[in-house]
């Protein structure tokens, strides 16, 4: 189509008088307005959205992996603060991007609500008179025929009429068809008023889209935590070990949920690709009686809006540690973090700060774990992901773990400044299979009992959820109205012939969307020349037959 | 699920066999167009004129330039069935849909243009002018996969296990063809457009044989409307799966940014073909750019970067 508004006057014509101030500041308005809103703006925005999402796939962003940006706060120490200044490790969330498409949005709004005024308008009016030029038009053609004009131009709208065509008669000049029934020398017509209802959809639904998407920004919430076998966690952000929250998300308002896992499942194929993983949970509001269900990979538990996941999965191996002083604490055990998935080699650590008596005799073991292990020359490794031949390759380590010390750490390895410092210190090291121990220097025995999996559960929340489907769902509909149906406008106006002593009929029509107009313009006109021809070698009807004008009927839609 | 290795062995014989035909098929329109005679030289159409009927002038056929616009024509019909069977030979190797990964992914996405191209010059005999320069970039995009991206017939991992495989993915190729012919469209018609400002009439070069840019400008846009709402598609069904696999319906993962930019620089497009000052030549533009997109979101974000969907198996 041609989306060519009429040159706007650029500004109002300049009165002799300066204008006032309040009136200057509102014709400034008034023309950034215009431009803001013009399609050629449009398009520069829409562009320039490309170009700002680019950056936030290069560069590594927050909102997927902190630990990619602090990794490259590393490798570029001098670069990354500047980046950072400049929100490019926060790209999506940054004011500039949301500059980009805030503007982009008013600008849609500013184009697209005028157009549905006009639209609803359109659909109660008339179809507009026809051009003076009817042969300028796109597709256009002459025919002639012998018969009077009025009663060709019947012919035209009957023929317009059953191809669903809103049809108006006019005199050439004057306004809509006068009331006094005549019929006009001139024919409008119009239909695919549908394609302009889905241009409309489409860019409403655009802006319900966003709509959605702040909203789940705003009140949603997500968390995740490792969950062993046998154990479960509850829906609170103190429980999970990483969560993120909208800024209008209160703690109080989380919904009341436990999850246990009771068993975890991981299958492969031969080849040893992962070919599911299930997990058999019990989930239900505190206190409860839990009800059983199974989830997996594409498979989450749905419940009143709230979703949780399994995101990955693991293995914790359990250890029985003898103290020299006759105490003896069994199944001891913390998850370790898959270091390649394919094998499911595993790191981790084990820190128990509450052995001994003091804070100088705490003992912690780090290490690694392989469920299908070999050695080779000396060093564990893994060959499978599954547990067929489960090992681990352990340091223990005696002294003060720097728990309380109040610096964060890791719960998934030791603070190594401890080391380094010699508050930490070794106390033996051996690769042992289920069964097998390692006695320290002062007769502390550890024993590997095994291991239990555990599962990476996530909680998500996002109220805007279902709306964001439902507008993109309408999006999509408005699109395929918009871009494959099409409207037709079609002229029709007589004038004699001055040869034969009949009527010329020019028709000419404007059609926006859908391909090929001109085929379709040949297969009607062909049409009409077919009806002009039959009606003239019959006897003339009356003019005022069945599909006469009715000016006041109100229009159809296509 | 054991691959049928003997079946994975012919889908790899059959992709040799499908790009010789592509590439006889090459030298079969380009002698149409070597021996098509120079058009009347009488056009020179104003970029985005739409909505003619005359000016998309094709070059005079003689009979024998026809008989080699139909040979070329039924070589790639028959490389486009061997083409199915490269595909159709994986998928029952494997037992599974056959796009799991880049390779196969990448190799239906040709398949895709080169069915979007036959269905277009059966429809529109102009377009087989335009034969050779579609099937060249095939068999260089084909020896490319060939060589670069090839891995061997296996199981999909967990996470592609779903229905939304079929739907996303396979809307993504056809979405991701289509759009290749669109591109390649316009990319030849910014040719055209250049070889016609310069009124170049020497009629040595093979330009003035293509279409008239009108028509090619055609051909861009009306496929580019199609593909578009493919493509729509295929990311709001990428995102409905993303919400039941990984938790979130979008996150900005690399690919769901690439995804977004080359939906972004088509709805540009689609605008710009449209408003006054875009028409023509910036419009094009926007377009080829599209299908860099396109290209870049398969290439780079799948071998280079890494997110979510790194399941390439590329080694
Ligand atoms: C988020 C930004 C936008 C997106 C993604 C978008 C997308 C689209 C798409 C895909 C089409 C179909 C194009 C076609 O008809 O072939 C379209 C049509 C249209 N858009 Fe937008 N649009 C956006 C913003 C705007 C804005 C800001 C305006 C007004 C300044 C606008 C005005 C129009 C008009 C008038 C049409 C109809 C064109 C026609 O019928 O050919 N759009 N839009």
């Amino acid at each position: 189509m041609s989306t060519v508004a009429p040159p706007r006057p650029d500004a109002a014509p300049q009165p002799p008088a300066r204008p006032s101030l309040g009136r200057r500041v509102l014709d400034l308005w008034l023309r950034w307005w215009r431009r803001l809103t013009a399609m050629r703006t449009a398009i520069i925005l829409l562009l320039l959205l490309a170009l700002a999402a680019i950056p936030g796939s290069l560069l590594p962003q927050r909102s997927l992996s902190q630990n990619n940006v602090t990794q490259y706060f590393a490798d570029h120490p001098a670069l990354a603060p500047w980046l950072d200044r400049l929100y490019l490790f926060d790209v999506f969330s940054s004011p500039w991007f949301a500059a980009v498409y805030l503007l982009l949005f008013v600008s849609l709004i500013g184009c697209v609500v005028p157009r549905l005024v006009e639209h609803v308008r359109a659909l109660r009016a008339a179809p507009p008179p026809a051009p003076r030029r009817l042969l300028r038009l796109p597709d256009s053609a002459e025919l002639t025929t012998p018969l009077a004009g009025p009663a060709a131009l019947d012919v035209v709208e009957e023929e317009l009429r059953v191809q669903r065509f809103r049809v108006v008669r006019r005199e050439p000049g004057a306004g809509p068809a006068d009331s006094a029934g005549s019929s006009g020398m001139e024919l409008s017509a119009e239909k695919g008023f549908w394609k302009e209802t889905g241009n409309i959809l489409f860019h409403l639904s655009l802006v319900a889209l966003l709509l959605g998407l702040a909203g789940g920004k705003l009140w949603g919430y997500e968390g995740s935590i490792l969950v062993t076998e046998g154990q479960g966690f509850c829906n609170s952000f103190q429980q999970y070990d990483t969560y993120s929250s909208g800024p209008l998300v209160e703690g109080a308002d989380l919904t009341p949920l436990c999850v246990d896992l009771e068993d975890f499942r991981a299958e492969y194929e031969e080849d040893l690709t992962a070919s599911s993983y299930t997990a058999d949970i019990t989930y239900g509001a505190p206190g409860e009686d839990g009800r059983s269900t199974t989830i997996g990979v594409n498979d989450p538990l749905r419940v009143d809006g709230d979703r949780v996941y399994v995101t990955g999965h693991g293995y914790s191996p359990r250890f029985t540690v003898a103290l020299p002083d006759g105490r003896v604490f069994e199944g001891v055990s913390a998850p370790f973090l898959p270091a390649d998935q394919a094998t499911m080699a595993s790191q981790g650590a084990l820190k128990l700060p509450d052995l001994g008596a003091g804070t100088d005799d705490q003992l912690a073991l780090e290490g690694f774990f392989a469920p299908t292990g070999v050695l080779q020359g000396g060093i564990l490794t893994s060959i499978d992901p599954r547990p067929l031949s489960p090992q681990v390759a352990i340091i223990a380590y005696r002294g003060y773990l720097g728990l309380d010390s109040g610096l964060p750490q890791s719960v998934y390895s030791l603070d190594q400044s401890q080391v380094e410092r010699g508050r930490l210190a070794e106390a033996g090291r051996a690769n042992l299979a289920v069964g097998e121990s390692l006695t320290l220097d002062d007769g502390t025995a550890i024993t590997f009992d095994g291991y239990a999996q555990f599962a990476a559960l996530q909680f998500s929340h996002d109220p805007g959820q279902v709306w964001v489907l439902v507008s993109a769902i309408s999006l999509l509909l408005g699109l395929l109205a918009l871009l494959l149906l099409r409207r037709e406008r079609f002229f029709a106006r007589v004038g004699p012939d001055p040869g034969s002593g009949g009527t010329v009929l020019t028709v000419g029509s404007l059609t926006r969307g859908g391909g090929e107009s001109a085929a379709r313009f040949a297969e009607l006109t062909d049409r009409l020349r077919t009806a002009l021809d039959a009606r003239s070698t019959q006897p003339p009807a009356p003019s005022s037959v069945g599909a006469a004008p009715e000016p006041e009927a109100p229009p159809r839609d296509r | 699920m054991t691959v049928d290795q003997s079946l994975a062995d012919l889908s790899d014989t059959l992709f040799s066999i499908a790009v010789a035909l592509y590439s006889v098929a090459v030298v079969a329109f380009s002698a149409q167009l070597a021996f098509g005679r120079r058009p009347a030289a009488r056009q020179l159409v104003g970029a985005g004129a739409g909505g003619g009927t005359g000016d998309g002038v094709a070059p005079v056929e003689t009979p024998s330039t026809a008989r080699w616009g139909l040979i070329g024509l039924g070589v790639t019909v028959l490389g486009a069935l061997v083409h199915t069977g490269v595909l159709l030979t994986r998928g029952l190797a494997a037992g599974r849909l056959p796009w799991g990964n880049m390779y196969e992914f990448a190799t239906a996405v040709v398949l895709v243009g080169v069915v979007a191209f036959l269905v277009l010059a059966v429809r529109t005999p102009a377009v087989r002018d335009i034969g050779a320069f579609v099937l060249a970039p095939v068999v260089l995009s084909l020896v490319a996969i060939g060589l670069f991206l090839y891995a061997e017939a296996g199981p999909l991992v967990a996470a592609l296990r779903s229905s939304w495989l079929a739907v996303h993915v396979s809307t993504a190729i056809i979405g991701f063809g289509i759009f290749f012919v669109s591109g390649i469209a316009s990319v030849l018609y910014l040719l055209r457009v250049r070889h016609d400002a310069r009124g170049d009439d020497a009629g040595s070069s093979v330009l003035s044989r293509l279409p008239g840019a009108a028509t090619l400008d055609r051909i861009a846009h009306r496929t580019a409307v199609f593909g578009f709402p493919i493509w729509t598609f295929a990311v709001i069904a990428g995102a409905i799966w993303a919400e039941s696999a990984w938790g979130r319906f979008w996150g900005w993962d690399p690919k769901e940014t690439w995804a977004f930019i080359a939906w972004v620089v088509y709805a540009g497009y689609l605008h710009a073909r449209t408003t006054a000052g875009w028409r023509g030549r910036p419009s094009a533009w926007v377009n080829v750019i599209g299908l860099v997109v396109m290209v870049f979101n398969l290439l780079y974000v799948n071998m280079v970067s890494t997110g979510l969907h790194s399941y390439a198996g590329v080694s």
